[in-house]
């Protein structure tokens, strides 16, 4: 029978994975959205069901909140410029001038690091910036000492976390650049520094951003690594864990979210504008 | 080729960044269970009547097992380390099968017991009261429970744990938040919580202080005493004026802080490496420091302290009360008491307990029993609308109000 219908066939096929998109995805965005506009009791911390912007309200108004968001996109922005900084000469090594053995060897040593918990790096970091930590002992003869936790750390750990996320892409964008056009690029008397600015860079950028895309999201979320050697400072990240944990003011928590959520739409968009999403 | 590369390249990604998901969210569980680590506390119960539930009579024969839901630490049964075992001879002794939940707030304990699952919950004040109000706890008939006669009488018939005389579960220890600093670096030692307020302090950058909105009734007892003019006679109980006093208080620490520590691991650690060398902490911390040969001291100033006590409670629609009644008697028997109170350093609250510790200065150290030392402490609580010191001329600041506030603290 299903030989016959291919309506049939293709109905059951793609059925289980729309449920999921919709359902476990966007019907999960859709309970945050709706969360957000509900209120709550302050004793028994009972959800009250009653339409109120309350919640967005308080977000906007309340000046530390805009506080939060600015610092958090600017870590996310600094963690990104950092990671795609690093990962464009690691990427272009990889794809251009190592030879094949090497090249497979070189993406299963990016790919390492993400065997290890996430906690065990961020915990590593830690240790190496605190007082007596390996930063310091380096930094100690040029006579100065270890930033210390806060932003600075925050950025360097999350940098160093997604660092893979950034590579993989750019690597896979400067794999299918062919290099005729680099040869032909030397033939016209070009230099590599002007290949580079004027035939790979402009090649390569909607790879970059496919990969800004993982480190710029991923580090808009985290509040794990912030908490750990972050010192004293807060994401937006914290703020929902905050309220979840805390306060159990689940519909605030959910206000909070939604911030991120708008930002990484207005990102994708701008990134659909690059061709960087056939990239990933 | 190529395509078909690069997409499988996206699945490794995709893959890759779920996994990552699921870690972070391990994570914070963890970090949840470490925050929640010392809640605690106490409220009045002024402004409600709890819900008619009733009470247990007599005690029948044992069902064949019991839902436990409590703190990190409370119900080992030697998975973690196998000489910490008190759930074994309880199940060897009544025949009640234990499964065990632990949970990392009170809030989570809070809708966990809504589940009606458990039968027994080891409730801190900032949740005991709620689950008395929702009706979700019972009474506890404590003539049914021999070791509650032994319990110290200054921890029965307390804010937190009884409505109306009527005790609502049985006291399991308490403790105090204390202010710990590093012999070496930090001279003279520390006398007052002045030293962790104070705007030009010399430790400045290397001060720690605790990560909850809960901390700010620290500041708030700090007021108490450094400025009786704004008339705060709780730190629980405060009006927007007496909250924006403690907020400024806080602000100015926060220009101090080297960071604030929910887990006290992490305490630990920033104080052996120097990242923290004063700041609030709990006597197991200063244990643990000591014992790696930190040198750090602690003292309970002469103002007083927050604090915790928690309180077994039993869920109003247990399906095996009896099992339940015979666990509330067994954590509070000498031996059980002193071997949880040790395990997660805190004063038993059995003062039998005392004979039967390893370590035999545990008592003096943690100062069981000591009926003055306990008066110094105000129990974590609830901040609610209704003021908890009985004004009614004025709308108090509830927790949700602090969160932010706390929020706008650290900035």
């Amino acid at each position: 029978m299903l030989h016959r219908n291919p309506r049939l066939r293709l109905g059951l096929l793609l059925t289980p994975p729309v449920l999921w998109l919709g359902v476990a995805y966007l019907g999960a965005l859709g309970a945050l959205f709706l969360t957000s506009l509900w209120g709550q009791n302050s004793f028994t911390g009972e959800i009250e069901r009653t339409w109120t912007l309350d919640n967005f309200r308080t977000l906007f108004t309340v000046e530390v909140y805009r506080t939060i968001t600015v610092r958090t996109l600017l870590v996310a922005g600094l963690v990104t410029v950092v990671d795609a900084l690093i990962a464009f000469p690691i990427a272009l090594y990889m794809a251009k001038v190592a030879r094949p053995w090497a090249q497979r060897w070189l993406v299963i040593a990016v790919l390492m690091p993400l065997w290890a918990s996430y906690l065990v790096k961020a915990y590593a970091w830690r240790g190496m910036l605190s007082e007596e930590g390996l930063v310091a002992w380096v930094a100690a003869p040029f006579g100065l000492g270890s930033p210390g936790y806060g932003l600075p750390a925050t950025i360097v750990t999350l940098a160093y976390l997604w660092l893979p996320y950034m590579i993989l892409p750019i690597y896979a964008g400067l794999e299918r650049l062919p290099d005729s056009l680099l040869e032909a690029s030397a033939d016209l008397g070009a230099g590599t520094a002007h290949t580079l600015r004027r035939v790979v860079l402009p090649m390569a950028f909607p790879a970059v951003v496919a990969g800004s895309i993982f480190t710029f999201s991923l580090s808009m979320g985290d509040y794990i690594a912030v908490r750990i050697v972050g010192g004293a400072s807060q994401l937006l990240g914290n703020v929902v864990y905050d309220n979840v944990g805390a306060a159990n003011n689940l519909p605030f928590a959910a206000a909070v979210a939604t911030v991120p959520v708008v930002v990484m739409l207005a990102y994708l968009a701008a990134a659909r504008r690059t061709g960087a999403l056939e990239n990933l | 080729m190529r395509r078909v590369q690069t997409l499988a390249g996206a699945c490794v990604l995709a893959l890759v960044v779920a996994a990552c998901g699921t870690t972070s969210e391990s994570g914070g569980n963890g970090d949840g269970g470490g925050a929640g680590g010392g809640g605690g506390g106490a409220t009045t119960g002024a402004g409600f009547t709890p819900p008619d539930v009733p009470m247990k009579k007599e005690l029948g024969p044992m069902e064949d097992q019991i839902n436990i839901l409590a703190w990190p630490g409370y119900a080992e049964d030697g998975t973690n380390d196998p000489t910490v075992d008190w759930v074994t001879p309880f199940e060897k002794q009544t025949g009640c099968q234990a499964n065990v939940k632990y949970f990392g707030t009170s809030d989570e304990a809070v809708n966990l017991m809504k589940t009606g699952e458990y039968d027994v919950v080891s409730a801190s004040g900032d949740a005991s009261l709620r689950l008395i109000a929702s009706g979700d706890v019972a009474p506890v008939n404590t003539d049914l429970i021999p070791n509650y006669a032994d319990v110290y009488d200054f921890l029965k018939d307390r804010d937190w744990n009884s409505v109306g005389g009527q005790m609502y579960g049985v006291p399991h220890g308490y403790g105090a938040n204390l202010l710990m600093w590093r012999t070496d670096v930090v001279k003279p030692a520390p006398q007052s919580w002045e030293a962790v307020f104070e705007a030009d302090s010399p430790y400045a950058g290397k001060i720690t202080a605790y990560d909850s909105p809960i901390y700010i009734a620290d500041a708030a007892l700090y007021l108490m005493n450094s400025q009786p003019d704004l008339g705060i006679k709780n730190p629980y109980a405060l009006d927007e004026k007496q909250l924006a006093a403690a907020v400024d208080v806080l602000t100015t620490q926060r220009e101090n802080i080297s960071e604030y520590w929910s887990d006290y691991l992490k305490e630990v650690q920033a104080f052996t490496t120097g990242d923290s060398v004063l700041g609030t902490t709990w006597q197991v911390i200063v244990n643990v420091a000591q014992d790696e040969k930190v040198p750090v001291d602690a003292v309970l100033p002469p103002e007083g302290s927050t604090g915790w006590s928690d309180t077994w409670m039993v869920a109003a629609d247990s399906q095996h009360s009896n099992c339940a009644y015979a666990w509330l008697d067994h954590i509070i028997s000498p031996k059980a008491n002193a071997a949880v109170a040790e395990y997660f350093g805190e004063s038993p609250a059995n003062g039998k307990a005392c004979a039967l510790t390893v370590d035999k200065g545990f008592c003096d150290t943690y100062h069981a029993g000591d009926a003055d030392y306990a008066a110094k402490l105000w129990y974590w609580t609830t901040p609610i609308e209704q003021c908890l010191d009985g004004r009614t001329d004025v709308q108090c600041t509830d927790y949700g109000r602090w969160t932010q506030a706390w929020t706008e603290v650290k900035g």
